[in-house]
C-alpha cells in the first residue's frame, strides 16, 4: 500500500505534511507571482506590437513567437550568468533564492504572453479599427480599450502562461538550487524524489502538482464562463 | 475628430451645418483607380443621400470624406477654421464588448467629456433611441436594430455636426428601419449634415434634401431629390431609377 503514489498523494495531503505545504506554497507563490509580473509587460508588450507600425516589428513578431519554444535551460542559463557573483546582476544576491526563480520565469513566460496577446489584439483591432479612428483614439488610447475587450481570450493566455511557469523545472532548478525549505518547488522535489529512486513519494507529488494545475484552470475556466456569458 | 467640451455642445445646433468641399479628389489602390476624379461641394440642408449601384464608390467616398482614408490626388476641405466634429455609423456596428451604457461611455471618455458628465449624457441619449431598458445589457447580445440604434446613440452623444451613415439599414427589418429612420430625421433637426448611402430607392426619397449619385467611380449627378427622383440628368440616374442594372 505505502508504494501506491496516490496512496502516498492522499496521505500527504490528509496528514496536512508541512513540508508539503510549504512545498507547495512557494510553487505557487512563485509561479502566480511571476505570470502576473510577466503579464503586466507582457500584455502592453503584444497590444503595442498588434497597434504601432514600427521598422522591426515583423521581426520582433517572429523573435516573440520563437521565444515562446524557448527551453526551460537555456533561460536558467541566462538568469543564473545574470545573477551570479561576477554577473552584471550579481550585487543584488538572488541566486538561490525564490527572487531568482520568479525572474526566471518570467523570461520563459513573458515571450508567451506577449505573442499570444499580440495575435488576439491584433484579430480585435482588424474588427475595431475603423470605429477606433472614427472616434478619433490615439493609438495610445486604443491600447487600453483592447487589452479590456480581448480580456476573455487574455484569461485563456495568461493561463497558458500558468501552465508553462508551474510545470517547468529546468529554470527554477539551474537559479533555485532546489534547497530544502528555501528554493524547493514541487518539481524540483519530483526530480529530487525520482533521483533517490522515491518514487511513490514522487509519483504522489506529481498527482498533487497535477491536482492544483487542475484546480486553477477550472476556476479560471469557470469565471471565463461566466462572464462571457453575461457579456455575450 | 477633435476633442470637445460639453460646454460647447450647443453652440453648433443654430449654425448652419459644415460645409464639405472635393477638389479633383481621386482615390487609388494599386495603380487602379477606385474613385474620381470627382468634385462637388455639400452646401444644401440635406440630408445627402449618396447612390449608385455596387462598387460605385459610395462606402469610399463617404470613408475619404470621414477621413478613415486619404485621398492619392486632390483635396477635401471643410468650411470653417476647423475640421467639424464627425461620426460615422457602420453598415455593421462596431461594438464593444461591454454593456450599451458602457459603450457610450467609453465613446464619451475617448473625447474627454468629464468623467462626471458622462453617465448623464450616455442614458439621456439611451432614452432618447429608446434604449433605457437595454442600459445594463451587453451590446453584443442586443438585436441588430437595437445594435444600430446603440451605433447611433454613440454618434448622438458625441454631438456630431457632420454624421456618416454607410448603408446603415441594410441588414434591418422594416420596424428597425422605422426606427434607424426617425433617429436620423433627429440628427438633421438637430442641425447635423448628414451624409448617407443607401441601395434603398425608397428610403431615399423618404429622407433624402439631395443626391449624389455615382456610378463607375465617378459622381454622375449631384441633384436636389425632387429633381433626381422626377427627371435625372444622367444617363446612368435614368437607367437606375428606372430600375435598369447599372454598372
Amino acid at each position: 500500500m505505502e508504494n501506491n503514489a496516490f496512496y502516498v498523494a492522499l496521505t500527504l495531503l490528509l496528514n496536512l505534511d508541512a513540508s508539503l505545504f510549504q512545498i507547495v506554497a512557494l510553487s505557487l507563490q512563485v509561479s502566480l507571482l511571476a505570470v502576473l509580473i510577466a503579464a503586466l509587460l507582457g500584455f502592453p508588450l503584444g497590444a503595442a506590437v498588434a497597434i504601432w507600425r514600427f521598422p522591426g516589428r515583423g521581426g520582433m513578431t517572429v523573435v516573440l513567437n520563437a521565444l515562446m519554444g524557448l527551453p526551460p535551460v537555456v533561460a536558467g542559463l541566462v538568469v543564473y550568468l545574470l545573477l551570479s557573483r561576477a554577473g552584471p546582476l550579481g550585487e543584488w544576491g538572488l541566486l538561490f533564492t525564490p527572487g531568482a526563480m520568479i525572474l526566471a520565469q518570467v523570461v520563459l513566460v513573458l515571450p508567451i504572453l506577449a505573442a499570444l496577446s499580440r495575435q488576439k489584439v491584433e484579430e480585435l483591432l482588424g474588427e475595431y479599427r475603423e470605429q477606433f479612428v472614427s472616434l478619433g483614439m490615439s493609438s495610445s488610447r486604443m491600447m487600453p480599450t483592447l487589452l479590456w475587450d480581448a480580456r476573455f481570450a487574455l484569461l485563456t493566455v495568461l493561463l497558458a502562461g500558468f501552465g508553462r511557469a508551474s510545470a517547468e523545472v529546468g529554470a527554477v532548478m539551474m537559479v533555485g538550487g532546489n534547497i530544502d525549505g528555501v528554493t524547493r518547488v514541487m518539481t524540483t522535489s519530483i526530480v529530487l524524489e525520482t533521483g533517490k529512486g522515491n518514487l511513490p513519494l514522487a509519483l504522489g507529488l506529481g498527482i498533487v502538482l497535477l491536482t492544483l494545475v487542475m484546480l486553477i484552470n477550472a476556476g479560471a475556466y469557470l469565471v471565463g464562463e461566466l462572464t462571457r456569458r453575461r457579456v455575450g | 475628430m477633435t476633442s470637445f467640451h460639453v460646454p460647447q455642445l450647443a453652440s453648433f445646433i443654430l449654425s448652419p451645418p459644415p460645409e464639405l468641399c472635393f477638389a479633383d479628389v481621386t482615390f487609388s489602390h494599386e495603380d487602379k483607380v477606385l474613385l474620381g476624379p470627382c468634385s462637388f461641394t455639400l452646401q444644401g440642408p440635406g440630408p445627402t443621400l449618396v447612390m449608385g449601384p455596387n462598387g460605385a464608390g459610395k462606402s469610399l467616398l463617404l470613408r475619404l470624406s470621414h477621413g478613415l482614408l486619404f485621398p492619392t490626388q486632390g483635396r477635401i476641405t471643410w468650411s470653417g477654421e476647423v475640421c467639424p466634429r464627425q461620426a460615422m455609423v457602420f453598415q455593421h456596428p462596431v461594438l464593444l464588448r461591454r454593456s450599451a451604457v458602457a459603450n457610450l461611455i467609453h465613446a464619451l471618455a475617448v473625447n474627454n467629456v468629464p468623467r462626471r458628465a458622462r453617465v448623464k449624457l450616455a442614458h439621456d441619449a439611451l432614452e432618447r433611441f429608446g434604449l433605457t431598458a437595454c442600459c445594463n445589457t451587453p451590446a453584443r447580445v442586443l438585436s441588430g436594430g437595437e445594435q444600430q440604434r446603440l451605433a447611433l446613440a454613440r454618434a448622438w452623444v458625441l454631438s456630431p455636426q457632420v454624421l456618416f451613415l454607410d448603408e446603415p439599414t441594410s441588414a434591418l427589418d422594416p420596424a428597425a428601419i422605422k426606427a434607424v429612420e426617425a433617429a436620423v430625421q433627429e440628427f438633421h433637426q438637430r442641425g447635423t449634415r448628414i451624409v448617407m448611402t443607401t441601395h434603398d430607392l425608397h428610403q431615399a426619397k423618404r429622407l433624402a434634401g439631395d443626391i449624389l449619385f455615382l456610378s463607375g467611380g465617378k459622381v454622375r449627378e449631384h441633384t436636389p431629390a425632387e429633381i433626381f427622383f422626377d427627371r435625372p440628368v444622367s444617363r446612368e440616374a435614368q437607367a437606375y431609377i428606372a430600375g435598369e442594372l447599372v454598372e
